[in-house]
């Protein structure tokens, strides 16, 4: 092999350092989107990469449901510290106190369609332009049509079917006032890459994606985590178990699977022997066919 | 899986909507082992609901609700897998006339593309199309596979005369590196295992191939590019007079102490240090995002291209090149628009449409000069300032281009500089 070509993990790691420097190019208030989890976590460690010797000029923005794990704030906000950076939240809680959203009843409810709302209100409040997602197109069949520059409208809404054409590596980011658009630099990663990347640069990720002991439900076919917000259903009971998480959402709706990987190095090894996708123990995903399009045309991540 | 040290392919996949297009990449897909379970049920449940026999692998590569429900591929979408030995992305273009914009769009990135032909038809004007976009966007190894061998009894002499059609044509091309395997998507023969049917090809399954294709060569590594993207001047404890010039190298090498030209104003300087993404650097190459010091402080700003001295790309305001237009609304005569060229951005106009091209026969028709959604063409471009270009047969990065219509902000045409 000729000592001129990049492994796959740097060709991605240069793809994403490129896209991100593109976003602080082409846009005047850019954010990336964080929610503590492995793969906003990535994305800022490669928009520090990417400005070094500058610190990180994008801020952090937050979209809170209120129904955290805790583990997750306290990384958030020691992240935030330590980069020096900005720090946006949108509360999910004041949209439900204004009016702007009411809360789903019955036993499936859960909070997060109503971060919609919350995600476009913080962005108009803010007059962001630009969005920096984690989202990989291997997730899910509806982001495997996505753009690494994806155009909003003024209302927040994806056009799937009538998006701009993506060439080479040149990216169209011009949009009119009140558009924005949501960026993927990690578009072409897979979890396995993520991992990989995760171990290789040794970044520190919250102790929730390691295997620890936690009381759960089993629910859904997964561990629902047992916290203030859960309301137990009949035949259900409170266990303890070794698990761990594969993605980490809101504390009512993400599931744990049964895991001795308590390390970087074993969790690897574990994902690479995975049968099922990690969205697998989503809820929120299980709607139906059309859950993540749907959400999607509306504005969601 | 390990695969640390290996390699990225990225291939674009064109046939039309009875190949068994989606067949072949649900195959893939499914014979590496990169399907999970719950996609797999997933796609079990819908075959059953819509009645058909076993699992439709096509059914894997639908994304969106309209194409699920009109069972076709409206978009490009990608896909993920990985082997042992490198790992893969797909970009899955639909093949259809009206889809060309699309099939140009998956072929803009890749290394390779798999042309479909199914053995019972033969080569037809479609697949001549394909090869022509796969060689007007210079992929540089094209894999014809010849599918459905099962329906015509695995003959080999089917299998030879396609391939004698597929050269008559495609000589006239430039296309470096053109291979042909017979495969059978819908039961697996000479997909991801050797076909135990066809003894006679002594071939590679697909797999194995675009396993082995030899890609390091792909990128050019002579001219030393590097497009500016944004300047970092961190003004902090350390780096006060720090001024790195941040972008990823479109080709050649760039060394530290190399003698480099500024373009477009043309000081000259040398370069100081290399900031890649994991520290300091002897030396860069394509496709490197790094941040590069000079010895000297000149004005630099993003549209800037930092080139070697010994070897500068050609500076002009008018370029000919090919065009794909991408858009519903038509070119209009003598309208404006943006092109964005590396990292540079500039108005631009179309002083003249030298030809369009009919893409199933290929005949060149120089009456008919408006420019429609998935036209291809000839033209001459003019631009308020001077870009620095290479010839996209010699560069893909700094040989292309997309024009933006400044009254919709949308992308119009792909250009390939000739």
């Amino acid at each position: 092999m000729s000592k001129y070509f990049l492994n796959y993990l740097d060709e991605l790691e240069s793809e994403a350092i490129y896209v991100l420097r593109e976003v602080w190019a082409q846009f005047q208030n850019p954010v990336i989107l964080f929610s503590g989890g492995k793969d906003s976590i990535v994305l800022t460690h490669l928009a520090k990469k990417a400005f070094y010797p500058s610190k990180i000029p994008f801020a952090l923005m937050h979209v809170d449901t209120g129904h955290n794990f805790p583990e997750t704030i306290k990384f958030r906000d020691d992240l935030v510290s330590e980069l020096d950076a900005r720090l946006i939240v949108g509360l999910v809680q004041e949209s439900i106190d204004q009016g702007r959203v009411a809360e789903e009843q019955g036993k499936h409810a859960t909070r997060n369609a109503l971060q919609i709302t919350t995600l476009l209100d913080t962005i108009e409040a803010h007059k962001i332009d630009c969005a920096i997602g984690g989202g990989r197109r291997d997730e899910e069949k509806a982001r495997a049509k996505e753009r690494f520059f994806s155009h909003r409208d003024d209302f927040g809404q994806w056009d799937p079917k009538n998006q701009r054409p993506e060439l080479w590596n040149i990216f169209n980011g011009k949009h009119f006032e009140g558009e924005h658009f949501r960026v993927f630099p990690i578009s072409n990663w897979t979890e396995m890459d993520v991992w990989n990347y995760i171990k290789r640069e040794q970044i520190e990720i919250p102790s929730l994606y390691i295997a620890h002991e936690r009381e759960v439900v089993w629910r859904n076919d997964s561990w629902i985590p047992n916290s203030e917000f859960l309301t137990l259903h009949d035949n259900e009971k409170i266990e303890t178990k070794k698990i761990r998480f594969r993605t980490l959402g809101d504390i009512t709706i993400t599931g744990g699977i049964e895991s001795e990987a308590d390390s970087l190095e074993k969790i690897v090894n574990e994902v690479s022997a995975m049968r099922q996708t990690e969205r697998g123990n989503r809820t929120d995903d299980k709607r139906s066919e059309n859950a993540m399009e749907d959400r999607k045309k509306q504005g969601y991540f | 899986m390990k695969i640390n040290n290996n390699q990225l392919l990225r291939f674009t996949t064109a046939g039309s909507v009875d190949d068994g297009k989606s067949t072949l990449i649900g195959r893939l897909l499914y014979d590496s082992k990169s399907i999970f379970e719950d996609q797999l049920e997933a796609i079990e449940n819908t075959s059953r609901q819509r009645g058909h026999e076993g699992v439709d692998l096509a059914l894997f590569t639908d994304g969106l609700r309209d194409e699920r429900e009109q069972g076709i591929t409206i978009d490009v979408a990608y896909r993920y897998f990985t082997t042992p030995k490198r790992k893969f992305i797909i970009a899955d273009t639909p093949g259809h006339i009206q889809y060309t914009r699309n099939m140009v769009t998956g072929a803009s990135t890749a290394n390779a593309a798999i042309i479909l032909i199914d053995a019972r038809h033969g080569v037809i004007e479609q697949t001549k199309r394909h090869a022509f976009i796969a060689s007007l966007l210079n992929i540089p190894h094209i894999i014809v596979c010849i599918n459905k061998m099962d329906l015509v009894d695995f003959n080999e002499e089917v299998y030879n005369d396609i391939i004698k059609q597929f050269e008559a044509f495609s000589s006239k091309y430039i296309v470096t590196d053109i291979r042909f395997i017979p495969i059978s998507a819908l039961l697996g023969d000479n997909v991801v295992h050797r076909s135990e049917n066809m003894s006679w090809y002594n071939g590679g399954a697909l797999l194995h191939t675009l396993e082995t294709i030899h890609i390091s060569s792909d990128y050019n590594k002579v001219d030393a590019r590097l497009p500016v993207q944004t300047v970092l001047r961190p003004q902090r404890d350390g780096f006060l007079d720090y001024r790195g010039y941040a972008g990823r190298v479109a080709s050649g090498l760039l060394r530290k102490g190399d003698a480099v030209t500024v373009l477009p104003s043309g000081f000259t300087s040398i370069i100081d240090s290399i900031q890649g993404p994991s520290g300091e650097l002897d030396e860069a190459f394509a496709p490197m995002s790094v941040s590069i010091t000079l010895k000297d402080d000149i004005d630099i700003g993003r549209g800037d291209m930092i080139v070697r001295t010994t070897n500068i790309p050609e500076t002009s305001q008018d370029i000919e090149a090919w065009l794909c237009w991408l858009h519903n609304n038509s070119a209009k005569p003598r309208a404006k628009y943006t092109i964005r060229h590396t990292s540079n951005e500039q108005k631009a106009m179309i002083k003249e449409v030298l030809f369009k091209i009919n893409i199933n026969t290929l005949a060149h028709n120089t009456e008919d000069k408006d420019l429609n959604m998935n036209d291809i063409c000839k033209v001459l471009i003019r631009t308020t300032q001077p870009l620095m270009v290479d010839s996209y047969r010699e560069n893909r990065s700094t040989g292309s281009f997309i024009l933006v219509d400044e009254n919709t902000n949308e992308t119009v045409a792909a250009g390939m500089i000739v």
